[in-house]
């Protein structure tokens, strides 16, 4: 029988919170709750509020931009120990992606506003936060310039 | 101490009769709309008797000499390459036969012998550099081995340097101490007008043997050897050949790059006139009906576009980027590829360019701005 | 160097662009060749073409090569018929270490570059029990451009790992969208025992190699094959030339430990 993770476990073990005490470790962890969805459900919608951000456990879920007449374009999926919504950043906080689960997908749900005031007052916290945050961002940018590159593409 | 011996002129047309007559083909510098190029000789007479050459950065004029020495100018855009290299050549023929069977046939030429008269010791060199690039462990260009195994080379001690030369920095002259069946020194003054000889072969010594050649005396064997002596003097461009690779190493992002580009046209005539360059490209040409096709190999140069073209286009685009290549792989990773400079000092390459870039100075720049950069 | 005559024994179409000879020697065949290598092969009237050989020696010394039509030769090639002639020389260059392996194998690739990477699969799929983990990163450009879904079918059963991502999903796509070096961080557990093989557009590379960095993966256990123009195939023409190698003769695969110094020179 596999032992069962708290979710400061998770936290533990993923880069994105390195760097953290435990006592923040566990202020955090008791801002998480495990979620689950299932096939094709809905996460995120564009204009939803953007009080949630998502740690996936197991699975995998996509993101899509609505593009009618066409068929909505379905721009990048997220496994696991990927981080899922970043708009809990910045105002207005709303979601500007359609998200949904591709597969059966496990992850931790964490209420971005409530992580968001502690870090407006422990700005230690928030400077480190910040900094894994910049680093996904750049990565996330850097992999969308080779994205649209369409490096396998026909080039004349 | 190796003996030399004495060839009066008379004695130097015998020697190119005796070569010929073993079956040699004569080439050697002649002159040809105002420049000195090679060709076929029929004698001695062919040679530019009496006249010596001008050279600077994008200059040379042939001008009269006061005497008549046989020898007494340095070189022209012809290397000896174009022999054992060609410019064009058949590699192999193909026939579709009408079963659909295909039939490769393997081209063989007659292996010409040749006699290179008049070969320079920076020349001599370009050809030992330009035999590690085609005869080595990984593959063999077998025409140019055979055209290489059947040569005769009658070299010359150069006794004057032009103002293009830089071949002392290269450790490929003046003198010739390698690669040679015969090697002459030519003395000419007011009193007297002869040859310095010197054997480099069994070949060599047999056509000596035949003229029953007198031994030079101890002052004849000195004045020659001074001579070139005093022409290592001459030279007035230099590079430093020892630390080159390692400058070229770290030159890659300096601004130099940018304005030699400005002026060069990538005209390709420095790699045409270059005695070690080997870039080459192949084309298969199909006959009319379909039935038959050759591939033919010829001479290509790294400043053409295509030379780097891969689907999508040249990784070479830029003309900065043609003209980086082809100086940090002759002065550089030709060290790394071929253990030598792929550089005989000869400067052909300064003499022929329409724009009169000097490499030596486009090094010299690059070092400048290199220690610059470290300071 | 005179081609050696090949006979076509099949084409089969992949994908919209790309299709696969099986080859026959009429007279003589090649020498023995390794994973790594490539051929020139020679279609007469149009040309001749380096090509990874994507197969793995075989006793009746078939040669089969993956292609992808980009210019009137492989055009010309596309249209090739069981029983055509085909003129092979060969085979070129350097190989991917297979000799000795590592616990843990990472194999990177994208587009076509996963044509001189399938002998590579092959070969540890027949070698399963000298490795710990073989994981195959596929990154292709839609759904419709994946190859060799059957092998990677065969290879999944034998123990790899196989993630594939596109670039652009179509309808029935359940799989992964981005691009694929996004998912090279994942697959890294114990970077002082793990090999890495990648091939593909450099630039793809280039993107893979910066993610390969961030772990501790020993520079000279990282190979991947480059790509110039090769004509002569033996090192005498010039134009394969990259910094101080020849591509045909000291690649294509080369250690990262050999080019790091290259790579990131633009227009070299």
């Amino acid at each position: 029988m596999k032992s069962i993770k708290t979710i400061a476990d998770i936290l533990n073990e993923h880069s994105f919170f390195e760097g953290l005490s435990q006592e923040e470790i566990q202020f955090i962890a008791g801002c998480g709750k495990n979620v689950m969805f299932h096939e094709g459900q809905v996460i995120a919608e564009p204009g939803d509020p953007a009080d949630l951000f998502y740690l996936i456990r197991e699975g995998k879920v996509a993101l899509s931009i609505a593009v009618p007449p066409r068929e909505p374009f379905l721009f990048q999926t997220f496994g696991q120990k990927d981080l899922v919504g970043l708009s809990w950043l910045i105002p207005p906080y709303l979601w500007t992606v359609k998200v949904h689960a591709v597969s059966l997908t496990r992850a931790i749900a964490f209420d971005g506003a409530c992580i968001r005031k502690k870090c407006d007052e422990d700005t230690n916290l928030g400077y480190k936060l910040l900094q894994h945050i910049i680093k996904i961002l750049v990565l996330r940018e850097e992999a969308s310039r080779l994205h649209l590159l369409d490096v396998y593409g026909e080039h004349q | 101490m190796q003996k030399n011996f004495l060839c009066s002129l008379d004695q130097f047309q015998k020697l190119l009769d005796l070569i010929k007559n073993d079956g040699y083909k004569l080439l050697g510098p002649t002159i040809q709309n105002d420049v000195i190029i090679y060709d076929e000789l029929q004698s001695a007479q062919d040679l530019p008797i009496g006249w010596m050459d001008e050279q600077d950065p994008g200059h040379y004029r042939l001008k009269r000499r006061s005497d008549q020495a046989y020898f007494g100018y340095n070189l022209g855009p012809h290397s000896w390459k174009k022999y054992l290299f060609p410019p064009r050549e058949k590699l192999f023929s193909v026939r579709k036969q009408e079963n659909g069977l295909t039939i490769f046939e393997e081209c063989e030429p007659p292996i010409e012998k040749m006699a290179f008269i008049g070969a320079r010791a920076c020349e001599i060199q370009a050809l030992l550099v330009q035999d590690r690039v085609f005869i080595n462990k990984v593959a063999t260009y077998k025409q140019y081995q055979k055209r290489r195994e059947n040569l005769f080379i009658m070299a010359v001690n150069c006794t004057r340097a032009v103002n293009t030369c830089f071949c002392v920095s290269m450790d490929a002259g003046p003198e010739v101490t390698q690669g040679y069946d015969l090697a002459l020194t030519e003395i000419i003054n007011d009193q007297e007008h002869y040859f310095v000889l010197a054997i480099g072969s069994e070949k060599g010594k047999s056509f000596c043997d035949a003229l029953n050649l007198e031994f030079a005396r101890d002052e004849q064997c000195n004045a020659a050897k001074d001579l070139v002596e005093k022409n290592r003097e001459q030279m007035v461009r230099h590079v430093d050949n020892e630390h080159v690779h390692d400058l070229l190493s770290k030159s890659w992002n300096c601004k130099r790059w940018d304005k030699v580009a400005e002026r060069c046209i990538n005209c390709a005539n420095c790699t045409l006139v270059c005695p070690t360059c080997f870039c080459s490209d192949s084309e298969d040409e199909v006959s009319l009906d379909g039935s038959q096709s050759e591939r033919w190999q010829s001479w290509d140069s790294c400043f053409n576009l295509s030379h780097s073209f891969i689907h999508g286009g040249p990784i070479r685009q830029s003309a900065k980027s043609r003209y980086r290549q082809w100086l940090t792989h002759k002065f550089g990773t030709w060290w790394d590829q071929f253990d030598v400079s792929g550089c005989v000092g000869c400067g052909r390459c300064i003499t022929w360019c329409p724009v009169g870039i000097d490499v030596t100075e486009e090094l010299q720049e690059l070092k400048d701005e290199v220690d610059q950069n470290n300071r | 160097m005179v081609p050696n005559r090949y006979r076509v024994k099949s084409n089969t179409q992949n994908t919209h662009d790309t299709f696969t000879l099986v080859l026959d020697p009429v007279e003589e065949p090649i020498a023995p060749f390794l994973p790594g290598q490539f051929n020139m092969l020679y279609l007469f009237g149009f040309g001749e073409i380096p090509l990874s050989i994507s197969s793995t020696p075989s006793p009746n010394n078939e040669l089969v090569h993956t292609i992808r039509v980009v210019g009137p030769v492989t055009q010309g090639m596309q249209k090739l018929n069981p029983g055509d002639e085909i003129g092979v020389r060969g085979p070129f260059g350097s190989v991917w270490p297979l000799s000795e392996l590592k616990e843990n194998i990472l194999i990177i690739t994208g587009g076509s570059g996963f044509v001189p990477l399938r002998p590579v699969l092959l070969t540890l799929a027949a070698r399963k029990e000298e490795v710990k983990d073989v994981t195959l990163l596929y990154g292709a450009r839609t759904p419709s451009d994946i190859l060799y879904a059957q092998d990677i079918e065969e290879w999944e059963k034998s123990g790899i790992h196989v993630e594939i991502s596109v670039d652009r999903p179509d309808e029935t796509w359940k799989g992964n969208v981005g691009v694929i070096t996004g998912l090279i961080h994942k697959c890294i557990g114990d970077p002082q025992n793990t090999r890495v093989y990648i091939c593909g557009p450099e630039i793809m590379i280039k993107f893979a190699l910066i993610e390969i960095m961030h772990s501790a993966i020993p520079e000279n256990e990282i190979f991947l094959s480059m790509e110039r123009n090769m004509k002569c195939a033996t090192g005498f023409c010039g134009h394969c030339q990259y910094g101080p190698y020849f591509v045909c003769k000291d690649g294509p695969v080369f250690s990262f430990e050999k080019v790091k110094n290259w790579f990131n020179i633009k227009e070299l």
